[in-house]
């Protein structure tokens, strides 16, 4: 059987068996990038994260990043990649959150990789994981004043001063 | 066997090593005059202890520096010191980013005087391409340069010739410098006491 059949197969055997303990209208799947992809409400992800790891051996965290939609009524949200060791199957979680109510429950409990991974998405988005045990910036300075990979913070160093039109052209 | 007696006649004739010139002044036969400015210059501009504050590629370019092919060694600096008390030269070779920045100036100030900085490339000069928040925009912002070398990387050449260059400074550097008013404004202007 060609591997992506198999793939194919283990995606949807993961889909039914999500649909069977949370309902067909507790997330949304869509294949990007070759790989099944969740969309789960926040109120549900630490749930269905946990139904992932114990009832289908989802048993490692890969990673864990933020993302950031300007101008989406839920700006924010945070990526979960999933990797099932055993039969070599990966799959991604998304969850999104409002500008305002950036607030996500921690996975620390699940996996204690998570720690530092809440941490920089803490420091480069600034969603807060409710209940991580050090929610503090891992990267940047203690006193960073922005959260700099959300898309309205400037890349430039804005005090630099041999950037100007004579020589870039700007 | 005429022919290999020509090849070793014909071979070019190395130079006998020197010892550095002297400074100005008057030599009699057993005694040597000059200004204390003078001769201490000399020593400090032969014996300068260079303390590597290497963040990344320029820091590797500097590892052949002090290697057996450009030699370091050959200026006075057989020996690098990591320590910053018992250094004179700062050497700053590659990016430093803004939560670094802190760490750099602590070194600088731990430094005796007389001390010197040179910062090696782009990136240490003036953020080179890290034009990014999260990078230092020259490590001029935080503590007084001395030497810039440009480049990304410098040749060893390049920083051979900005060793020099600090070499000149420490030669002809007034022993009183250091206590001028001058000084004190230029520290004080970086908020260094």
């Amino acid at each position: 059987m060609p591997a992506f059949t198999i793939k194919t197969e283990r995606d949807q055997l993961t889909i039914d068996k999500l649909t069977e303990r949370f309902g067909a209208d507790g997330f949304t799947h869509e294949r990007l990038y070759d790989t099944m992809c969740f969309v789960v409400p926040k109120e549900h992800i630490h749930d269905v994260l946990r139904f992932l790891r114990d009832e289908l051996d989802f048993t490692f965290l890969t990673s864990l990043c933020g993302m950031h939609f300007p101008g989406l009524p839920l700006e924010l949200g945070a990526v979960y990649f999933l990797h099932n060791m055993r039969l070599g199957h990966r799959i991604r979680v998304k969850t999104h959150v409002s500008l305002k109510e950036a607030k996500l429950p921690t996975v620390t409990d699940l996996w204690p990789t998570a720690n530092w991974m809440e941490r920089e998405t803490w420091d480069f988005f600034g969603i807060d994981f409710v209940g991580h045990p050090n929610m503090k910036r891992i990267l940047n300075m203690e006193d960073f004043p922005a959260f700099p990979m959300r898309k309205d913070y400037p890349l430039e160093d804005p005090t630099r001063e041999d950037k100007n039109d004579t020589f870039f052209g700007r | 066997m005429s022919d290999k007696k020509d090849q070793l006649e014909s071979a070019p004739q190395r130079e006998k090593p020197t010892i550095v010139e002297p400074p100005p002044g008057t030599m009699g036969t057993g005694f040597f005059t000059t200004s204390v400015d003078q001769a201490i210059g000399l020593a400090r501009k032969n014996s300068l202890w260079p303390l590597p504050f290497a963040t990344s590629c320029c820091g590797i370019e500097f590892m052949s520096l002090m290697s057996s092919h450009y030699d370091l060694a050959r200026f006075g600096m057989e020996r690098l010191s990591f320590s910053p008390r018992q250094s004179d030269l700062l050497m700053v070779m590659g990016t430093i980013a803004k939560k670094m920045g802190p760490v750099l100036r602590e070194v600088y100030t731990q430094m005796a005087e007389p001390k010197w900085v040179l910062s090696m490339g782009a990136c240490a000069s003036s953020g080179g391409i890290f034009d990014s928040y999260s990078v230092l925009q020259g490590i001029d912002r935080i503590i007084p340069v001395d030497v810039y070398v440009p480049g990304c990387p410098p040749r060893p050449e390049q920083v051979i010739d900005g060793i020099m260059k600090i070499q000149e400074l420490a030669q002809n550097e007034s022993l009183r410098r250091r206590y001028s008013k001058e000084y004190d404004d230029l520290l004080t202007k970086y908020k260094i006491d």
